[in-house]
C-alpha cells in the first residue's frame, strides 16, 4: 500500500476540513450566496478536471462545452425513465466515449490538430442535436423537472469537486501521471523511453471529459428547460480555459486560485457592463500570456523561491535550512 | 451541376481566406485564431465604404488590403514577436500564439460588438442574375470569384517568381536553413504574417458583397480556414486552393440536399477524413 508522508497527511487533513466547512454553506444561506456557491463549485470542478489533462500535456482543450452539453442532455433525455444516479453514470460514460473518439482521431498527431478539432466540437454537436431534434422530435428543447433544490446541487458539485481532487492526486502519484509529465516536457523523449504516448493522453482526456460531463449532468436541473444553444454554449469552454490558466496548471489546486477571482469579476461585469464581457475575456487572455505565463500560483511560487534565495544569500547561515526544507 | 458551380464560386472566396491563414501559420509559424476577426473587420469597412461613400467594394479592396497589411504587421511586431523570442521551441510558440491570438479574437470581437451590435449586416451590390450554362447565378458571386482568382494568381506569381516570394517559401520550409542563405527570417516572417492578413481582408471584402455578416461570426470562418489549411497541407498554397474548392462544394451540397444547419458538420466530416487518411494534406508528401 501507499504510505503517506507527514506533509501529505497535513494537506489531506486540511482538505477534508475545507470540504467539511464548505458543505456547511447551504445551512447559512440559500439566496445569492448559495447560487454563487453553485457557480463557483461548478467551475472549480470543471477547471480542475480540465487541468488534469491540459496541465501536464500542455494541450489546450476547448471541448469542455461539448462534454458539459453531453452531460446535460444525458439527464434531459433519460429523466422520465431512469433514476438520477444512473443518468450521472450515463453522462460520465458518454462524455468519456466522446473524448475517446476525439482523442483517437487527433491525439496521435501534432497538438495543433487537437486544439482546432476541439475548437469547433461544441458547435458541431449543437448543430447535430438541433438538427435531429427538429427532424425527429419536432421541438427545440427538453424540460427537466426534478425535486432537487439549489442546496442539493451544491452538495453534489462539492462531492464531485472532492472526487476530482482525489483522482487528480492519485493520478499524480501513479505511473500514468509520471508518464504524462514526461510527455509534457518532451514527447520525443517520452516515446524513446517506451511510453505509449497516444494511449496515455487518450486515457487522461477521457477521464477529464467524463468529469466535465458529470458536472453538466448535475447542473441540468438548474436550467429547467434545455435547448442546444444553452447546453453547448462555447463560452463555457473559453471560461474554463481562462480560469484554469489564470490560476496556473502546475499544481492540482492551481485552477481553484483562478476560479474564485474570475467568477467574482465576471459576475460583476455581466451585471454592470453586459456588453463588455468579450473585451474583458480578451484582455485577461492577453494578460495571462504576457504577464502570468504560469498563472497566479506560478507567480507566487516564483516569488517565494526568490525571497528564500535572497534570505539564504543575505545571511549565509540559513542556506542549509532552505536546502533541507526542499529535501524533506 | 448547380451545386458544383455555386460551391466553386463560394470556394474561391474561402481560398483567399485560407491562403491568408496558411501564410501566417506556414511561414510565420503563428497559429492565428483571430484570423476570422480580420475578415469580419474587412466586411465592416467595405460595408461602410459602400453605404456611406458609395465606393465600389472591388475598389475598396485597394484601400482595405494595404490597411490590413499594415495593421497585421503592427500586430506581429508588437504582440507576437515577443512570443517568438521567448519560445524555446516550436511547440511552445504554438501554445503561446494560440492563447495570445485567442485573447485578440475576444478583444476584437468584443470591440466590434460594442461598435456594431450583434445585428446582421448586408448591402446590395451587383445583385442581378448572371447565366452560366443556362442557370442563373448572382452576378456578385461570379465577380467575387473572378476577383479571388486574380488575387490568388498574383500571390502565386509573387511566391514562385520573385526573390522575396522565394524567401517566404524558404522560411516556410525551414527557418534555420533559410538563415544560412542570407534570408532575414524575422523580417520575412513578419512580412508573411502581414501579407496573410491582407489576403484574408481581401477575402472578407469579397465575402461581404454577397454574404450576410455580423460581428461574432469570425470564429466560424477561422474554423473553416483552419480545416482548409490542414486539408491542403500546412503552408501549401496549391493544396489550400484545391481544399477550399472541395470544402465549398461539399458545404453547398450538404446545405441544399440535407439541411443548411449542418454545414459545420460537413466541414468536420471532411476534417476527420483528412486526419484519418492524409494528415499531411491532400497534396502533401509524408514527412520523413
Amino acid at each position: 500500500m501507499m504510505s503517506l508522508r507527514r506533509d501529505e497527511l497535513a494537506v489531506a487533513g486540511s482538505g477534508i476540513a475545507a470540504v467539511g466547512l464548505l458543505s456547511l454553506l447551504p445551512l447559512f444561506s440559500d439566496g445569492f450566496a448559495l447560487s454563487f456557491g453553485v457557480n463557483l463549485m461548478l467551475y472549480v470542478a470543471m477547471c480542475t478536471a480540465w487541468a488534469l489533462f491540459s496541465g501536464p500535456t500542455r494541450l489546450v482543450s476547448l471541448a469542455s462545452a461539448a462534454f458539459f452539453g453531453v452531460g446535460t442532455y444525458s439527464v434531459a433525455l433519460g429523466l422520465d425513465s431512469l433514476p438520477f444516479p444512473v443518468l450521472i453514470a450515463i453522462a460520465a460514460l458518454s462524455s468519456a466515449a466522446l473524448a475517446g473518439l476525439v482523442g483517437a482521431a487527433t491525439l496521435r498527431l501534432s497538438g495543433v490538430y487537437f486544439v482546432i478539432f476541439t475548437l469547433g466540437l461544441a458547435e458541431l454537436i449543437r448543430q447535430v442535436v438541433a438538427w435531429s431534434q427538429s427532424r425527429f422530435a419536432h421541438k427545440m428543447g427538453l424540460y427537466v423537472f426534478t425535486d432537487f433544490t439549489e442546496r442539493d446541487l451544491y452538495w453534489m458539485l462539492l462531492a464531485l469537486t472532492t472526487l476530482v481532487f482525489g483522482v487528480g492526486w492519485l493520478i499524480n502519484r501513479s505511473r500514468l501521471g509520471f508518464a504524462l509529465r514526461i510527455i509534457g516536457d518532451d514527447e520525443t523523449v517520452a516515446r524513446h523511453v517506451g511510453i505509449a504516448t497516444a494511449r496515455a493522453k487518450i486515457v487522461l482526456f477521457m477521464t477529464s471529459g467524463a468529469f466535465i460531463g458529470v458536472a453538466g449532468a448535475i447542473v441540468a436541473p438548474r436550467y429547467a428547460y434545455i435547448e442546444p444553444q444553452a447546453a453547448f454554449n462555447p463560452m463555457i469552454s473559453f471560461l474554463v480555459v481562462i480560469m484554469a490558466l489564470l490560476g496556473g496548471t502546475r499544481r492540482l489546486w492551481g485552477p481553484l486560485v483562478g476560479v474564485i477571482p474570475f467568477t467574482i469579476v465576471m459576475e460583476f461585469i455581466t451585471a454592470r457592463f453586459p456588453n463588455h464581457s468579450s473585451v474583458v475575456i480578451g484582455i485577461t487572455f492577453l494578460a495571462i500570456v504576457y504577464l502570468l505565463p504560469d498563472g497566479i500560483t506560478g507567480l507566487i511560487e516564483g516569488m517565494r523561491d526568490r525571497i528564500r534565495r535572497r534570505t539564504a544569500a543575505g545571511t549565509g547561515i540559513e542556506a542549509p535550512d532552505a536546502i533541507e526544507e526542499k529535501a524533506a | 451541376m448547380q451545386i458544383i458551380v455555386t460551391g466553386t464560386l463560394l470556394g474561391g472566396t474561402y481560398a483567399l481566406i485560407a491562403l491568408g491563414l496558411t501564410l501566417q501559420y506556414g511561414a510565420a509559424r503563428i497559429m492565428n485564431l483571430a484570423n476570422g476577426e480580420t475578415l469580419v473587420a474587412a466586411c465592416f469597412v467595405s460595408f461602410w465604404l459602400f453605404t456611406a461613400t458609395g465606393v465600389n467594394p472591388l475598389l475598396g479592396m485597394v484601400v482595405i488590403a494595404p490597411m490590413a497589411l499594415v495593421i497585421n504587421w503592427l500586430i506581429y511586431a508588437w504582440l507576437l514577436r515577443p512570443l517568438v523570442r521567448r519560445a524555446k521551441n516550436r511547440g511552445m510558440l504554438e501554445v503561446d500564439s494560440i492563447l495570445a491570438t485567442f485573447g485578440l479574437l475576444f478583444l476584437l470581437q468584443g470591440l466590434m460588438l460594442l461598435g456594431f451590435g450583434g445585428a446582421y449586416f448586408s448591402y446590395r451590390f451587383l445583385a442581378e442574375p448572371f447565366l452560366i450554362l443556362g442557370e442563373p447565378y448572382g452576378l456578385n458571386r461570379v465577380v467575387a470569384f473572378v476577383a479571388a482568382v486574380i488575387v490568388a494568381s498574383l500571390l502565386y506569381l509573387f511566391l514562385y517568381h520573385t526573390r522575396q516570394g522565394t524567401a517566404v517559401r524558404a522560411v516556410a520550409v525551414d527557418p534555420a536553413s533559410a538563415r544560412l542563405v542570407a534570408i532575414d527570417v524575422a523580417r520575412t516572417a513578419a512580412f508573411a504574417f502581414a501579407l496573410g492578413g491582407a489576403l484574408t481582408a481581401c477575402g472578407g471584402t469579397l465575402l461581404s458583397t454577397f454574404y450576410t455578416f455580423n460581428a461574432s461570426m469570425g470564429v466560424i470562418f477561422t474554423m473553416k480556414a483552419l480545416i482548409i489549411v490542414i486539408m491542403g497541407g500546412v503552408g501549401d498554397v496549391r493544396g489550400a486552393t484545391l481544399a477550399a474548392l472541395i470544402l465549398g462544394v461539399t458545404e453547398t451540397a450538404v446545405a441544399s440536399l440535407i439541411d443548411p444547419g449542418l454545414t459545420l458538420a460537413a466541414n468536420y466530416a471532411l476534417f476527420v477524413l483528412v486526419l484519418l487518411f492524409r494528415p499531411q494534406g491532400i497534396l502533401g508528401r509524408a514527412s520523413a
